[in-house]
């Protein structure tokens, strides 16, 4: 609701210019496109004076904008408010968020303006827009889609590529910090880190002496990653320093890498004492740790989920570990966020934080030049940054 | 406790070895007399251990406040001739003393060096990521109430100052080498066959670390070295790890750092008086603390059980000794 005041403030700070001028505006050169995009505004001032109240509430989220020609842009849960500005600085944000429409009459509002959006950023994680041939349907104007997350789950790729809808995502903005965190969690789980705090902080040194489960050595550990793909290459690389031996199951092997191979995820398991996930989330994937996954790791074994929650079968995880059938799990992801299973909570031997493998600071303020990069680069018909659906599309792209 | 027959096993003092398959084996091989099971003043029991038909030779010893191996216990046990430190620490062996007398001392060599660097960096990921600030939000139910936790901060980049780069601070900068860190330490001279930047005082690497890691010996000289210019130096975006002793702080000047923001967090395994811990922590969410925990993994046990015996049984055939400390 602060954001709302923010919005509704009048555009002193950006008088009727064009944004060629500005040296603090987007870089990108102002296109044919874009000329015609001025023209199309004023027409669009008078359609909205007959719209809604929603539309009149976005023409006036756009009216500082409005007189520059910039590009209409679709959002989905920025919240944050940096970020925000950055991309208002910019585009012509329709922000789903803030529109307090339905997901239906938004889009449809949008593909109804004089000038629809072509591009569309989303957060993913919890997002309840899901880029599938209904969305695609209702704006058809899109051509561009920037995935903000590592997950791409929410993104019907195979559509996108079959309308040829060029679609980007962080890149490796991310991946550092969340092998970072993985391997975080994973010495937290090993060396019980939390649950020593939970035992001191309770006052329980005093009480119980050094009476508290022992951890056990990480060195010499072997480590199974599930996807060997940038994340699962860097988290290989911190554990190795530790003296963890590592393998790794993936689509296929990769060349490149001397670690271990395994064809199945089973197999993997059965000769490791630590699981890792960290490929993506998809149809082959989906449950792909299920209860015949963790009999083979077997009791001595430890789960560790950067991935997707569904990538485990959760209830046969829980089940796994009230049982002691493995003995202990590091999870960032769950099938049903916010919602953790109750029962994780009294086990000491899980450690469970709210799927924040991505969240530094750093990393923040990388996805946003990242962001606008690929965005400017759509937008100047250049070569997407960090594209996701293969280069050729692009190509046709900027010739259309 | 002790035995009116001849005794057939050698006679080994114990100090702390509580552990029970630990205790049980070295009661099979040794004439074990017992501090903690003894029920006397520590006065009385080595007098009466010096009595025995069989004084001790040998001791064995994890060290911590309560027992000194000084000049009045080496008075009242004239019969020892080796002591065995089962910690990784010895400041609670007078050395010089030993020499004098000629007493062999030997300690846990590097049994614990790999456990101990391993916590240390566990610790160390937990502050600045803050994973188990964020598992107690996720296990308080807050999760679906507050949305998302406060951000972490990027591992990679920081910079890594390492007081004291023995054993244990080189396994850790091995560690934290793989993370994108920068290794900067000090140690009374510089390591030549190291390529990490050295800075000759600990204010000097306090100003130019992000992270400040204590991973030296208690002795004189470090006594406190992390003191209020040594916080300050290292400012207010910094954090402290420790795992060397508790001493090498200056507790109080910690804690009021943290307190006034004037330092940005602290991994503490080890401190002043154990087992007390400033209760001021317990209510800060940028500090992790652990019960001196560091090197105590089942297999470091394990490790352990077999280095002391390998040691006992090496003083007693009159071999030399695996990991000798005196003599030097």
């Amino acid at each position: 609701m602060r954001r709302m005041k923010k919005i509704n403030t009048p555009h002193h700070e950006t008088p009727r210019h064009d944004s060629r001028d500005s040296p603090t505006h987007r870089q990108s050169p102002v296109t044919r496109a874009a000329n015609q995009r001025e023209v199309a505004h004023s027409g669009q001032r008078e359609l909205s004076a007959k719209a809604s109240r929603e539309a009149s509430f976005r023409i006036s989220v756009m009216a500082s904008s409005a007189d520059e020609p910039l590009p209409a842009l679709l959002l989905f849960r920025v919240r944050e408010i940096d970020f925000h500005a950055a991309l208002r600085e910019r585009y012509r944000v329709l922000d789903f968020y803030t529109s307090g429409e339905a997901l239906p009459a938004f889009l449809a509002a949008a593909a109804a303006a004089a000038d629809p959006p072509r591009a569309a950023l989303i957060v993913g994680g919890g997002t309840p827009a899901r880029v599938d041939a209904a969305f695609l349907d209702a704006v058809p104007s899109l051509r561009f889609v920037f995935n903000t997350g590592a997950g791409m789950d929410h993104i019907d790729l195979a559509e996108c590529a079959r309308r040829g809808v060029a679609v980007a995502n962080s890149g490796t903005v991310y991946s550092t910090d969340v092998a970072d965190h993985a391997v975080g969690v994973l010495l937290d789980v090993l060396r019980r880190v939390s649950a020593a705090q939970r035992f001191l902080r309770r006052g329980l040194w005093p009480l119980q002496g050094d009476y508290h489960p022992l951890g056990t050595k990480v060195g010499g550990k072997r480590v199974g990653i599930i996807g060997l793909g940038n994340i699962g290459m860097l988290i290989a690389k911190r554990l190795q320093a530790f003296g963890c031996a590592i393998s790794y199951n993936s689509r296929k092997p990769k060349e490149s890498v001397s670690y271990k191979y395994f064809a199945t995820v089973h197999d993997l398991a059965s000769e490791s004492d630590v699981l890792v996930v960290a490929c993506a989330l998809s149809k082959e994937t989906r449950h792909v740790v299920n209860r015949d996954v963790l009999d083979a790791l077997g009791k001595d074994g430890v789960v560790i989920n950067i991935g997707r929650g569904p990538i485990i079968h959760e209830a046969e995880l829980v089940a796994a570990l009230r049982e002691g059938r493995i003995a202990g799990a590091g999870l960032d992801v769950f099938e049903k966020e916010p919602k953790v299973p109750a029962e994780l909570f009294s086990m000491d031997n899980v450690v469970l934080t709210p799927h924040v493998a991505v969240f530094t600071t750093e990393s923040r303020s990388d996805l946003r030049d990242v962001a606008i990069g690929n965005l400017e680069a759509f937008f100047a018909g250049k070569p997407l940054l960090t594209p996701v659906l293969p280069r050729s599309w692009l190509v046709e792209q900027s010739v259309a | 406790m002790t035995s009116s027959e001849p005794p057939v096993l050698p006679t080994l003092l114990m100090f702390r070895v509580r552990e029970l398959r630990f205790h049980a084996e070295l009661r099979e091989r040794y004439h074990v007399l017992d501090f903690f099971t003894s029920g006397e003043p520590l006065h009385g029991f080595l007098a009466a251990a010096a009595a025995d038909p069989d004084p001790p030779r040998a001791l064995v010893t994890a060290g911590g406040d309560s027992v000194s191996v000084d000049a009045a216990f080496l008075d009242a046990v004239p019969s020892l001739r080796f002591v065995f430190s089962t910690g990784a620490g010895l400041d609670h062996i007078d050395l010089d003393e030993c020499a004098r007398r000629g007493v062999a001392v030997a300690n846990s060599g590097t049994v614990y060096s790999t456990d101990v660097a391993d916590h240390a960096v566990g610790m160390l990921v937990d502050v600045l990521r803050r994973v188990s600030a964020a598992e107690r939000f996720v296990r308080r139910g807050l999760w679906p109430l507050q949305g998302d936790y406060p951000l972490g901060t990027k591992l990679g980049g920081k910079r890594v100052g390492i007081i004291g780069l023995g054993n244990i601070g080189s396994l850790m900068a091995k560690r934290l080498e793989a993370f994108g860190c920068v290794i900067h330490y000090n140690s009374r001279k510089p390591k030549e066959s190291v390529s990490y930047r050295y800075f000759t005082t600990v204010h000097d690497l306090a100003s130019e670390s992000d992270v400040l890691v204590v991973a030296c010996v208690l002795s004189k000289e470090t006594h406190h070295v992390v003191n209020r210019d040594v916080l300050d130096a290292l400012g207010k975006d910094g954090i402290v790890i420790n795992i060397g002793r508790g001493l090498n702080i200056d507790e109080a000047e910690l804690v009021s750092a943290l307190a006034e923001g004037r330092i940005a967090g602290a991994g503490l395994d080890v401190f002043e008086k154990e087992p007390k811990v400033p209760a001021e922590l317990f209510s800060m969410d940028n500090v992790v603390l652990t019960h001196h925990c560091a090197a105590f993994t089942k297999e470091s046990r394990s490790d352990l059980r077999d280095a002391t015996i390998g040691n006992l049984e090496a003083f007693f055939s009159g071999k030399p000794l695996l990991t000798p400390v005196l003599p030097r």
